[in-house]
């Protein structure tokens, strides 16, 4: 039923992207970087996210006629699974989605006005989630939202809202909104609250698309997690070897003791399964249903890859993985933070259940 | 030649009409569990059916037994094997290892010699390694082998062989030098004979009630010394050659298949019909929920096994999933075997032959089955350090 999901198909424009956005993420985010953005209130560079736009990465999933490149949201993996390798921080996931629900659930005129900017540069993101904490995105009372990520640094807001009793999509100006930063577990990240102002109806998304466009933000905002998630496991994997290669005790380097070797072996493979669960849901998530059960089975598997290869991280680090100078930390919180938005591993698998059983 | 695709076709309508149904007693569902004289005959007799008709060993040359055909055929033909789960081939360490071994490394006179009788199933093959001592720890292999003229004599004992009642041959690992500078100079690797005069085996009773391996005893056992494979005191190197055959890290098995894979969705069909708390398992949340992860895993394997086809998706670590996928498939058939028997509940008490059990105790038995894999041809723990040292480039456990 399921084996022909395993299938992954790689374009050369692909292996490119991929090679270039590894090059780039390595070259631009340095941990040294990554760890002074924590203290920046923006999060991210600009001048990066001006290259980001000069190679064209905001407009790969945008049609050519709309501004962008006209290529498949599978060619956007490659590139958040760079950034999810090296914690690079940006608006990237948060004006993709932006994009995709403007794309799928807007009007012409909507898409005319913000598509083009969207693909050049302008950022853009989703307010979905409410205090709540339902991950049901239609489950709102568009009063206040939540975790609206790099909203400060953002143009445009699309939000859900209660009009009529039903549940909308809507596009909101920044400057209508008045915010205050979140405290979030991902540092890297900047996270935003806001009380939801009285909707103009001309921000209102066309109501007959509403649910096509929650459904292709859910879709889209899995498999962009998937990538970033198991970019990181990855990356965490490699950072506890080289550790494990370097770090001397009772007089042996520690990668010896195979309390710590089979764990980290065990991590590998949870990392290596996520990768290849990835590109298999880059491959068919266009497919109806079958998107669906490809992208939230590479997000559950990566989630909980990540989790483990940076709980041990800690552990193995002895007491420097107890401190803030420790990477590992960094990468344990990428997971927590990540289980909190569009459902953590068993939401997932709830849902995959009602799928395939 | 005929194309892969009529080739797949001819196979497909082969088995259709061929593959053996309602056989009348339990077959094995890997190679390690020959336990009767009942299960031996009928698999050796259906080995030889598939190999008379074409689709055994198509791809090794027809100077010795092979179709001459390729790889390629050989891959359709064992995959409509698969589509039609057909019982397992018997000689799974002739068909899987040895008969690799001879064909890429050995002579002339034994490629004619042995490689035939393998595909056919006439001579069935095992493998001396493991010692009641020496398991995990090959390398220190303590059977002798006293070069006397043209003879070796054997003295010494062999454990766990699959097998081992029914070979005509064993690929045997013996010490030839007690003073070699280290343990793995002293070895040497012999193609030896089994059916002689000083050799004799005791099957074992496996934890499932069953039986599928012996021990193996030498006592002044004399085999030819033409029968050595390779230079005396190379076995090592020879032997670690078998193993990645063994693993799967190295191909030119004749394929078919040895051991049946455990399919998650034949989980998720036992869920329908097992009952737990008097409701259909599969309504049960924890249930559904652990359902879900085992066939996500599942799914990650084979979604490994389709990537590691993708050179620029693997270049930073070409071997890592190749490496990895003996550990990977058998710990999770091994847990989908415990899966199983928590979907049964209360009945999940009951074994084999009993009335009130489950398909006939079909999942007590394939989880404790489940054991000779992920033990059998290196332990798990052995797999993760090799992975660990080979692949992450951790030091050596010492
Ligand atoms: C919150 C906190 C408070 C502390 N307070 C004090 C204090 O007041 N006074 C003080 O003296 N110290 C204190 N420590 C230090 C603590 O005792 C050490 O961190 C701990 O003993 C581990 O040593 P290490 O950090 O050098 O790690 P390492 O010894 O380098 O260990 C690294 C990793 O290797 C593993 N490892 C090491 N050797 C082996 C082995 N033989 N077999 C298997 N695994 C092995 C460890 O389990 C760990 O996972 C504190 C630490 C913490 C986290
Ligand atoms: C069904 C079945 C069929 C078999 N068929 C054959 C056959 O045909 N021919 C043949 O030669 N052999 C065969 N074997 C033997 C098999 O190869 C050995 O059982 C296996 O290699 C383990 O060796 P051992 O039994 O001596 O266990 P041991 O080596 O004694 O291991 C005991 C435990 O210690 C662990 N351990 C040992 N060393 C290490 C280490 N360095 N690091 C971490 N953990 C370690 C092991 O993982 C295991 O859990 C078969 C075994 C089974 C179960």
């Amino acid at each position: 039923m399921t084996a022909h999901l395993a299938k992954i198909a790689l374009t050369e424009m692909q292996a490119e992207l991929r090679d270039q956005a590894m090059k780039f993420c390595g070259e631009k985010s340095p941990v040294s970087k990554v760890r002074a953005l924590l203290e920046d209130e923006r999060g991210y560079d600009e001048a990066v996210w001006a290259e980001m736009a000069e190679l064209g990465w905001l407009g790969i999933a945008i049609p050519e006629d709309q501004g962008g490149l006209g290529l498949e949201l599978a060619d956007v993996v490659p590139i958040a699974e760079a950034m999810g390798k090296h914690l690079m921080n940006s608006p990237y996931a948060s004006t993709t989605l932006a994009a995709q629900a403007i794309l799928h659930g807007g009007s012409d005129a909507q898409k005319a006005e913000w598509l083009p900017k969207l693909s050049s540069g302008t950022v853009a993101t989703v307010a979905l989630f409410e205090p709540s904490g339902a991950w049901e995105l239609d489950a709102v009372t568009g009063e206040t939202k939540t975790f609206v990520l790099n909203l400060n640094a953002a143009e445009i807001v699309v939000t859900t809202v209660k009009h009529d009793g039903q549940t909308r999509l809507a596009l909101i100006p920044r400057d209508t909104i008045e915010a205050r930063r979140e405290t979030i577990i991902d540092e890297t990240k900047r996270s935003y609250r806001f009380d939801v102002p009285e909707i103009d109806a001309i921000w209102l998304m066309p109501a007959e698309l509403t649910s096509a466009a929650l459904d292709r933000i859910e879709l889209v905002a899995n498999l962009l997690q998937a990538a970033e998630l198991s970019g990181a496991a990855m990356a965490c994997v490699d950072y506890t070897v080289d550790y494990l290669k370097t770090r001397k005790q009772f007089g042996k380097v520690i990668g010896a003791f195979q309390a710590l070797k089979h764990p980290t072996v065990d991590a590998f493979m949870g990392a290596e399964g996520a990768r290849s669960l990835l590109y298999a849901a880059a491959t068919h998530v266009e497919r109806q249903g079958e998107g669906e059960i490809a992208v939230r089975m590479a997000n559950a598997k990566a989630g909980g890859a990540l989790s483990y290869a940076a709980d041990r991280s800690i552990q193995f680090h002895g007491g420097f993985g107890f401190t803030y100078d420790c990477d590992a930390q960094l990468y344990r919180r990428v997971a927590m933070f990540a289980a909190s938005q569009f459902g953590d591993a068993a939401f997932h698998r709830a849902r995959l259940a009602e799928l395939l059983l | 030649m005929i194309s892969v695709e009529d080739f797949a076709a001819q196979a497909d309508a082969w088995f259709a009409e061929h593959t053996p149904r309602g056989v009348p007693f339990m077959l094995p569902l890997t190679f390690m569990e020959v336990g009767t004289d009942e299960q031996f005959d009928f698999l050796r007799d259906w080995q030889n059916q598939v190999y008379r008709a074409g689709y055994l060993g198509a791809h090794w040359p027809t100077d010795y037994g092979g179709g001459g055909l390729t790889q390629k055929h050989q891959d359709a033909a064992t995959r409509v094997m698969r589509k039609y789960n057909v019982p397992i081939m018997l000689n799974a360490i002739g068909i899987g290892w040895a008969g690799p071994l001879i064909l890429d490394t050995g002579t002339e006179d034994e490629k004619r010699k042995y490689l035939p009788g393998i595909l056919s199933a006439d001579d069935i093959w095992c493998q001396g390694f493991s010692e009641p001592d020496n398991g995990s720890d090959l390398g220190n292999a303590q059977l002798k082998a006293v070069r006397d003229g043209d003879e070796y004599v054997l003295n010494g004992s062999k454990t766990w062989t699959t097998q081992g009642n029914y070979a005509k041959y064993m690929i045997l690992l013996a010490r030839t030098d007690f003073d070699a500078p280290n343990k793995y100079a002293g070895l040497s690797f012999f193609l030896a004979p089994m059916r002689i005069p000083g050799v004799e085996t005791t099957k074992i009773r496996k934890l499932t009630g069953e039986y599928g391996f012996t021990q193996t005893f030498f006592t002044d056992a004399r085999i030819p010394a033409d029968t050595l494979m390779g230079q005396e005191g190379e076995g090592w190197k020879v032997a670690m050659r078998t193993l990645e055959y063994e693993r799967g890290a190295r191909g030119g098995q004749a394929g078919g298949y040895t051991i049946s894979q455990t399919d998650p969705l034949e989980v998720v069909g036992l869920a329908k019909r097992a009952t737990r708390n008097g409701q259909p398992a599969l309504e049960d949340p924890v249930m559904r929920d652990r359902l879900m992860a085992q066939m996500i895993e599942g799914q990650a394997m084979m979604a490994n096994r389709e990537r590691a086809k993708i050179m620029p998706l693997v270049m930073e670590r070409p071997f890592a999933l190749p490496m990895l996928s003996k550990l990977q498939f058998t710990e999770y058939a091994r847990e989908t075997g415990e899966l199983a028997l928590e979907l049964e509940g209360a009945q999940s008490g009951y074994y084999v032959g009993e009335a009130g059990s489950r398909e006939d105790g079909y999942w007590q038995r394939s989880y404790l089955n489940a054991f000779s894999a992920t033990i059998g041809g290196g332990t798990s723990q052995i797999q993760r350090n090799i992975v660990g040292e080979h692949v992450l480039g951790l030091p050596k456990t010492r």
